[in-house]
């Protein structure tokens, strides 16, 4: 276990940061100046800022102001949701439901089973297909049986452990007749899909800056102007007192300079990405015929899945045996998403896609990114026969 | 070797782990999860109380520089140690939930799991010793520091289980163990040692018992009585008792001739608790059941030998006698002299000197006839 080269295959757990936005981040870090400061060290700091969001706006086709810097994915689902909800209830309390797939990331799910629990919202989780994807007949149905009752509706744009892409466009065309405000998790999809917020019609769109190579620790929402919010985080009133607290002057302008070439180079990484996904797949059937891919079977733009996520169970094996055995030989995947106590869960993203616990418990996903290679993908399809085997047994 | 460490996220396991990797081994630490969180979701600083031990155990492992994973067990350990503690108590004795997870979790389910992953051996920070024999085998043995000596818990192992044990802190007293653990830079150096039975979070068994098991016939309660049959008391269940418990009895009245009671007896069909004067606790035979060896089993040359036998987890040694009967399947053990409060379920633990030859569980006591 010692001095074996990394394969990184866990690109959508975090990615590295990518070298422009290393330098735009550094360049700032022995700044000085609080970009709220009135003086001209504070005016240095919050013209950094500013055009970081002018960057990001143009880069995802919205308006600046839209761009709302946070601590990260999680506080941007948290701010959107716990927002949108307090906000649209306080102007009519008839509205307590609020829709979301049964796949979402935890960050969107945890925050709405608190608001079920403490804050009297009924949620209503609706069902995917066998491939994650969500069922808008369902959606359609659940809003139409009281529309008027209806907080918001929350659907990611690309699912974070199978990369099945959600169908934006529909979920806006039933939410918005009813003046439903639309949440789209963006997170995973940022990079890998063309994303544009105004063309989407969402009202507010979470992303992040680790997941795009930028830095850990900030992230964004972009919500429409029009759109009240309910502040989370009280203070001094920065981000249109959405989002008290001093903005971490450095990661912004490392933030934006990732956001700015994702977005830039999103169609020839797409096409790179999508061949290294097709030579992975191919490789691991090769090794393990027996094995089931999860979500869609390619990686494409358009309905399909995300051109770095591939995701496979493997029938008799547990997935964190797998993990540890490919682990010790320098390969790096993911169970689905992590857990803080490191407990493994059956995913509630593969039970929502029809899979039994064992089935879910027998899954990895292997991410790729702006780093990996043919290398990478040959070292897996080496290992992987091997280490299939020997975690079938430990199951016994 | 390739080596698992189980690292509880105590002192004890965090030494044992670094002490592996200095004998040369290639260790990959490992923490179980026993206890399922049942929230769907996480609404609280600390979700479950195995979280900042599976915290303490990941840094020392960090430290020690060696791999960490969470290995699940959960739903092996509640089948096999948990229900097993609540049905013993149901059935009126008193069960050994740490021996019982020796011998299905630790040395069964996680060794069964890391050899067939392709590790060699399992390293726990239990103290305990083993000795190589000439014929290649091992023997376990009472550790160094007798006070901390843990090799009554492992009286269940078998010779394949002990062949893929490591115990590292064998010869060492504790006391080294912790100075030891601050010289390597473990921050568990002082982190206190844990007594309680794990799965009962605020070390309150019997309100844990009340819970699982108060609603279960015929555990609602019943009566104490004397030997001559006088109802001295009500209780809310048989759980709640121990053969030798002496304090919580809650009975109004002392005793005629002004001794204390103990509990003599536990029926857990009518509920009846028999309590008596201590005399009465004195057993002078044992018949147990489920004979464990570990290593050689005691053979019939030495069947009838004069042994030790402890009777209780940190209790005293006993001179006995120890016969297999039936086909091997029970143990009759005469005891030399009385030994008192002797509780069916527990495990007799037989040792010649410091060796550990096998264990069997209590399951019925022959009291000295008055």
């Amino acid at each position: 276990m010692h001095d074996v080269p990394t394969v990184y295959l866990d690109h959508a757990a975090t990615t590295p940061m990518v070298r422009a936005a290393v330098e735009a981040m550094t360049a700032h870090l022995a700044d000085i100046g609080n970009a709220s400061s009135l003086h001209a060290s504070g005016r240095r700091a919050r013209r950094v800022v500013e055009e970081s969001r002018e960057t990001i706006a143009q880069a995802l086709g919205c308006r600046p102001g839209e761009v709302v810097f946070t601590s990260g994915g999680t506080e941007a689902d948290n701010l959107a949701l716990k927002g949108l909800y307090w906000s649209r209830r306080a102007a009519d309390p008839a509205r307590r439901r609020i829709l979301a797939s049964a796949v979402e990331h935890h960050a969107v799910l945890d925050p709405l089973h608190w608001l079920g629990d403490h804050e009297d919202a009924e949620l209503e989780l609706l069902p995917v297909d066998d491939r994650g994807r969500l069922d808008t007949a369902a959606l359609a149905a659940s809003i139409e049986r009281d529309p008027a009752s209806v907080a918001l509706v929350s659907v990611m744009w690309a699912n974070n452990e199978v990369g099945t892409v959600q169908p934006i466009p529909d979920v806006v065309a039933l939410a918005a007749p009813h003046g439903i405000p639309v949440h789209t998790d963006a997170v995973q999809a940022l990079g890998s899909l063309p994303v544009d917020f105004a063309a989407a019609g969402v009202d507010a769109m979470t992303i992040s800056g680790h997941k795009v190579g930028g830095p850990l620790g900030v992230g964004a929402l972009v919500v429409r102007r029009e759109v009240e919010l309910t502040a989370l985080v009280h203070g001094g009133g920065q981000e249109r007192d959405v989002r008290s607290g001093t903005l971490d002057v450095p990661a912004v302008a490392g933030f934006a300079a990732a956001v700015e070439l994702a977005v830039k180079e999103q169609a020839d990484e797409t096409t790179r990405l999508t061949a290294l996904r097709e030579r992975l797949v191919d490789a691991v059937r090769r090794e393990v015929p027996d094995a089931v891919l999860n979500g869609v079977s390619t990686g494409s733009t358009d309905g399909g899945g995300l051109p770095g996520i591939v995701h496979f169970s493997f029938p008799g094996c547990e997935g964190d045996s797998l993990l540890m055995l490919l682990d010790a030989r320098g390969i790096e995947c993911s169970t689905g998403s992590a857990c803080s106590a490191g407990v493994p869960q059956p995913s509630h993203v593969l039970l929502a896609m029809g899979r039994d616990a064992d089935e879910a418990r027998s899954s990895l996903r292997f991410s790729l990114g702006h780093t990996s290679t043919e290398t990478d993908v040959d070292a897996l399809a080496v290992a992987l026969g091997p280490c299939v085997e020997r975690a079938r047994a430990a199951r016994g | 070797m390739l080596v698992v460490a189980a690292m509880s996220g105590g002192v004890d396991s965090a030494v044992a782990a670094a002490r592996a990797v200095d004998a040369g081994h290639e260790v990959t630490g490992i923490h179980l999860a026993l206890s399922r969180n049942p929230q769907s979701y996480r609404s609280g600083a600390r979700g479950c109380c195995t979280i900042e031990d599976s915290n303490d155990a990941r840094r020392a492992a960090d430290v020690i520089g060696i791999p960490f994973y969470v290995w699940d067990l959960s739903d092996r350990f509640h089948e096999d140690v948990v229900v097993d503690f609540m049905d013993t108590y149901a059935a009126g004795q008193t069960p050994n939930p740490c021996l019982r997870c020796n011998e299905k979790i630790k040395f069964a389910a996680v060794l069964d799991r890391a050899l067939a992953l392709g590790f060699d051996a399992v390293a726990t920070g239990h103290y305990a010793r083993l000795e190589p024999t000439a014929d290649g085998g091992v023997e376990l043995h009472r550790a160094v520091d007798h006070g901390k000596d843990q090799s009554y818990v492992l009286g269940v192992l078998d010779d394949r289980q002990l062949r893929h044990s490591l115990f590292p802190l064998g010869d060492t007293p504790k006391v080294d163990v912790r100075r030891e653990a601050a010289a390597r830079g473990l921050l568990v150096a002082d982190k206190p040692d844990s007594h309680d039975i794990c799965f009962v979070a605020d070390g309150d068994s019997t309100g844990w018992l009340r819970e699982k098991l108060g609603e279960r016939a015929p555990n609602q309660g019943g009566r104490i009585v004397d030997e001559s049959g006088e109802v001295l008391g009500e209780h809310e269940g048989t759980y709640g008792f121990t053969i030798g418990q002496r304090k919580g009895l809650r009975i109004g009245r002392p005793a005629a001739d002004g001794k204390p009671r103990y509990v003599l007896d536990i029926e857990p069909v009518s509920g009846t608790v028999t309590v008596g004067p201590r005399e009465r606790l004195a057993v002078e035979r044992i018949r147990a059941d489920r004979p464990r060896w570990c290593g050689k089993p005691l053979e019939h040359g030495q069947d009838g030998a004069v042994v030790t036998v402890q009777l209780r987890a940190h209790g005293d040694e006993h001179r006995a006698v120890v016969r297999m009967t039936g086909s091997g399947d029970q143990l009759d053990i005469s005891l030399l002299d009385p030994a008192y409060g002797i509780a069916p379920g527990q495990a007799a633990v037989i040792y010649q000197g410091s060796r550990v030859v096998g264990s069997a569980t209590i399951a019925a006591t022959e009291r000295v006839s008055a």
